[in-house]
C-alpha cells in the first residue's frame, strides 16, 4: 500500500452472468481508476452496469476478467489473505438499508456487532465508540433500542451509514443510498456524506441516478451505458460541456426545478429504450440511439479517448479538442 | 374561470388497520380544470396518493377507510357512491397511470385487447372499432409497429413501452381526468423526459384535466400549471405553479425546494435540508403539524392549527397557512 496509489484501480473488468436467455454482459470491460479522497459518482440507465461495478470492485461479486486493486494492492489477494483487514479499510452500504440490516437486532447491537467481530476494545471501549458513530450521523441516543423497522428510512439509512464506519474504513463505496429516501431526507444524507469525507478523510465512491446530486457533491463521475464507460472526468468540466453523445443526452433528460428554465430549455429527446445487455449492439453500444452515428460507430467499437474536458470519451466522434454537439430542440 | 371538471371539498380520510388509525388526509379542498395539469407535491406519508385515490376506491386492499366530505365530478359526489356506481364513474371519466405499469396490465393477457376492452366498455367502441381505436392508442403513445405490439404480452415489452401501454390503456375510456400517480419515478432519465413530453402532448390534444401526483419537483416544474404542497395530510400551500417554485411562501415548501439541487443552475452551497423527519401521524398535536421542524416557530403554532389563507392580489389565487410568514412579511392581500 503507498500513498499515492489510487484508492481503487480496475483494468479489463468483465461480470458477466449465464441466464437462461443467454450471456448478460453486465460489466463489460471496465477501466476505472479513482484518487484517495475522492467523491466519485456511477452514473446511468438500469441496467448499464453500474451495481454490478460497484459490487465487483469490492468483491460482492466474482468478476469473470480483469482486475481491481485497492490502495495498490491486488484485491482477491488482499480478500483471500486477510479478509477483516479488507473489511477494515474497504466498507459497502446497499440500497435498502432495511434488507442490509437484521430485522431483529437493536440499532446498539448492529452497531456492536462489527466491533466485536474484529475484537476492538472491550464493552466500555465499544459503547464509547457507539456513541462516537451516532455522533457522527447525527442520530440521537434514544434510537439504540429499536428495531430497524421502527425508524423512518433516513433513520436507517444514517444508521447503515454508521455501521459502515464504525471500523474506520478509508473507502466507503455506496449503491443508491439515496433511492429509497424522500427530497428533503435525501439532502440530509448527502450532506452527511459531504461532512464525513472532510472529517474522515474518506473517498466516497456513490452509484447515483439522481444527476443534480451528483453534480453537487461528487468530484468525479462516471457515465456507464451498457456495461461500458462512455465518458468519465471531473465532475465539474464533464457536466458543463460532456463530450459523448449519450451523456449529452442523458443530461439534457434531467428536468429543471424552475419551471422558468424547464418550460424553456432546449433538449435532446432520444428515441427508444436503452438496449437489452443480452445482446448488446454491435461496434458502439450506443450506435442505435446516437443522433449523430456515423458509419464506423455501426462496426467498430470506440475506445476511451481524451476528451476536451480533459476527461475520457468513447466515441469515434470525440478527440482532445473537438466534441460533437447534438441538435436540440424546443421544449 | 369555467366549472371545474373535479372538485373536492373538506375531504377527510381516516384508515383503519387491525392496531392503528391514521387521518391521513385532513381536510383538503382542490379543484382541477379541463386542460389544466395540478400537481399535489408531499413526501411519502403526506397523504398525496390517499387524497387523490381515496374518493375512487382505489387504495389498496386490506386498508379499510372512512372518508368524509365532497369529491365532485358531473355534481355527483364520489364519496357517497355505492361501490358499482363507483366503479362506472371511475372507469368513464378517470384514467389513472400508477408508477408501476404492472399494476394496471394483466400480465396473463395480452395488451392490446385489454386496451381494446376498455374502449368497448366505456367509449361505445365495439368490436373490429374497438380493437382499431387500440391500435391507434398504441401508436398516439408512441409505441413503435402498433399492430405488432397489440398482440403482445406486458413482459414482450420494455419498461418504457411499457408505461406508455399504459398510458393507452388509461385513455382508451375517453377520460375526462387523468390521475398520474408518479407516473415517471421508476422510469430511467432518458426514457422519463420521453414520457414527461407525452403526457404533455397529450394533455394539449385533449384537453383533459391532469392530476400529477409526485415527490418529484423537476417533474412539478415541466408539467404543472397549479400546485398544491401537502404536508401530513393538509393542504400548506396551493398556489400557481411558477409563483410557488419560484416564489414559496410556507416554511415548508421553502425547505423542501430548497433541498432539490437544481442540475440546471447548480450552485456553490449544496442542497439544504430541512432538520428532523415528517410527523407520525398516529398521534399527532395540536397547532401547524410542521412546528417541529419549523425555523420560524411561534408558541402560537402549537397551539392553533393555521387555515390556507389568499395572499397577494394578481390574476392567480395564491393560498398559503402560515400566519407567521404572512404577518412577518406583511404578505397578506
Amino acid at each position: 500500500m503507498t500513498d499515492s496509489a489510487p484508492a481503487i484501480s480496475a483494468t479489463g473488468l468483465k461480470v458477466h452472468f449465464k441466464t437462461a436467455r443467454g450471456l448478460v454482459r453486465a460489466v463489460d470491460g471496465v477501466d476505472l481508476e479513482i484518487a484517495q479522497g475522492a467523491f466519485h459518482g456511477i452514473v446511468g440507465e438500469s441496467g448499464c452496469g453500474k451495481t454490478t461495478l460497484a459490487r465487483a470492485v469490492v468483491g460482492l461479486q466474482n468478476a469473470t476478467e480483469g482486475k481491481v486493486s485497492i490502495l495498490g494492492r491486488d484485491r482477491a489477494e488482499w480478500q483471500s489473505a486477510d479478509r477483516k483487514d479488507f473489511a477494515r479499510t474497504v466498507q459497502f452500504i446497499f440500497q435498502d438499508p432495511l434488507g442490509s440490516m437484521s430485522r431483529r437486532q437493536t440499532v446498539a447491537q448492529t452497531l456492536a456487532e462489527p466491533l466485536q467481530i474484529h475484537g476492538l476494545g472491550n464493552a466500555a471501549a465499544r459503547a464509547a465508540r457507539i456513541q462516537e458513530l451516532l455522533s457522527l450521523v447525527a442520530l440521537p441516543e434514544s434510537v439504540l433500542d429499536r428495531l430497524p423497522r421502527s425508524l423512518s428510512g433516513g433513520q436507517r439509512q444514517r444508521v447503515s451509514i454508521a455501521r459502515a464506519l464504525a471500523l474506520n474504513p478509508k473507502i466507503l463505496v455506496c449503491d443508491e443510498p439515496l433511492s429509497a429516501l424522500d427530497v428533503s431526507v435525501r439532502a440530509q444524507i448527502v450532506n452527511l456524506f459531504a461532512k464525513l469525507r472532510e472529517q474522515l478523510g474518506l473517498t466516497i465512491v456513490i452509484v447515483a441516478h439522481d444527476l443534480a446530486i451528483v453534480r453537487e457533491v461528487c468530484t468525479d463521475v462516471t457515465v456507464m451505458y451498457l456495461g461500458k464507460i462512455a465518458e468519465q472526468g471531473v465532475a465539474r468540466a464533464l457536466f458543463d460541456a460532456p463530450a459523448h453523445p449519450y451523456s449529452q443526452a442523458l443530461l439534457s433528460a434531467v428536468p429543471s426545478p424552475n419551471p422558468r428554465i424547464e418550460k424553456n430549455r432546449p433538449r435532446v429527446l432520444l428515441t427508444g429504450d436503452p438496449p437489452s445487455p443480452l445482446n448488446p449492439p454491435k461496434g458502439c453500444r450506443f450506435s442505435t440511439r446516437c443522433p449523430v452515428a456515423i458509419d464506423r460507430c455501426h462496426f467498430e467499437e470506440p475506445a476511451l479517448k481524451t476528451a476536451p474536458h480533459g476527461g475520457q470519451a468513447a466515441c469515434h466522434l470525440v478527440d482532445a479538442t473537438t466534441r460533437p454537439v447534438l441538435e436540440t430542440q424546443a421544449a | 374561470m369555467s366549472t371545474p371538471v373535479y372538485a373536492v371539498e373538506n375531504l377527510v380520510i381516516d384508515l383503519y388497520t387491525p392496531t392503528i388509525s391514521v387521518r391521513a388526509v385532513d381536510g383538503v379542498s382542490f379543484e382541477v380544470h379541463a386542460g389544466e395539469t395540478l400537481a399535489v407535491v408531499g413526501e411519502s406519508g403526506s397523504g398525496k396518493t390517499v387524497m387523490t385515490l381515496g374518493p375512487l376506491g382505489l387504495l389498496p386492499e386490506g386498508v379499510a377507510d372512512d372518508l368524509k366530505g365532497i369529491a365532485k365530478v358531473d355534481g355527483r359526489n364520489l364519496v357517497e357512491m355505492s361501490a358499482a356506481e363507483l366503479s362506472s364513474i371511475r372507469g368513464k371519466d378517470f384514467g389513472v397511470i400508477f408508477q408501476d405499469p404492472m399494476s394496471a396490465l394483466n400480465p396473463m393477457l395480452k395488451i392490446g385487447p385489454q386496451i381494446a376492452e376498455q374502449a368497448a366498455r366505456y367509449a361505445n367502441a365495439g368490436g373490429e372499432n374497438a380493437k382499431r381505436e387500440a391500435v391507434s392508442l398504441l401508436a398516439r403513445t408512441g409505441i413503435p409497429d402498433p399492430q405488432d405490439r397489440y398482440d403482445r404480452y406486458p413482459h414482450e415489452l420494455s419498461g418504457g413501452m411499457l408505461q406508455r401501454a399504459m398510458i393507452a390503456l388509461a385513455l382508451a375510456s375517453k377520460p375526462r381526468v387523468l390521475i398520474a400517480d408518479e407516473p415517471t419515478t421508476a422510469l430511467d432519465a432518458t426514457v422519463q423526459a420521453q414520457i414527461l413530453a407525452l403526457i404533455r402532448q397529450i394533455q394539449k390534444e385533449d384537453g383533459l384535466a391532469v392530476v400529477l401526483i409526485t415527490h418529484d419537483i423537476g417533474a412539478v416544474s415541466a408539467l404543472a400549471d397549479r400546485i398544491i404542497v401537502l404536508y401530513a395530510g393538509q393542504i400548506v400551500e396551493d398556489g400557481n405553479a411558477d409563483d410557488v417554485l419560484t416564489n414559496p411562501v410556507h416554511p415548508y415548501t421553502r425547505g423542501l425546494l430548497a433541498s432539490v439541487p437544481d442540475f440546471r443552475s447548480p450552485t456553490a452551497s449544496g442542497a439544504r435540508e430541512i432538520p428532523g423527519l415528517p410527523p407520525n401521524q398516529t398521534k399527532l398535536e395540536p397547532g401547524c403539524r410542521f412546528a417541529p421542524r419549523c425555523a420560524l416557530v411561534q408558541d402560537k403554532c402549537r397551539v392553533k392549527r393555521p387555515t390556507l389563507e389568499h395572499i397577494g392580489g394578481g390574476e392567480h389565487p395564491r393560498m398559503v397557512a402560515c400566519p407567521v410568514v404572512l404577518t412577518v412579511e406583511g404578505l397578506r392581500s
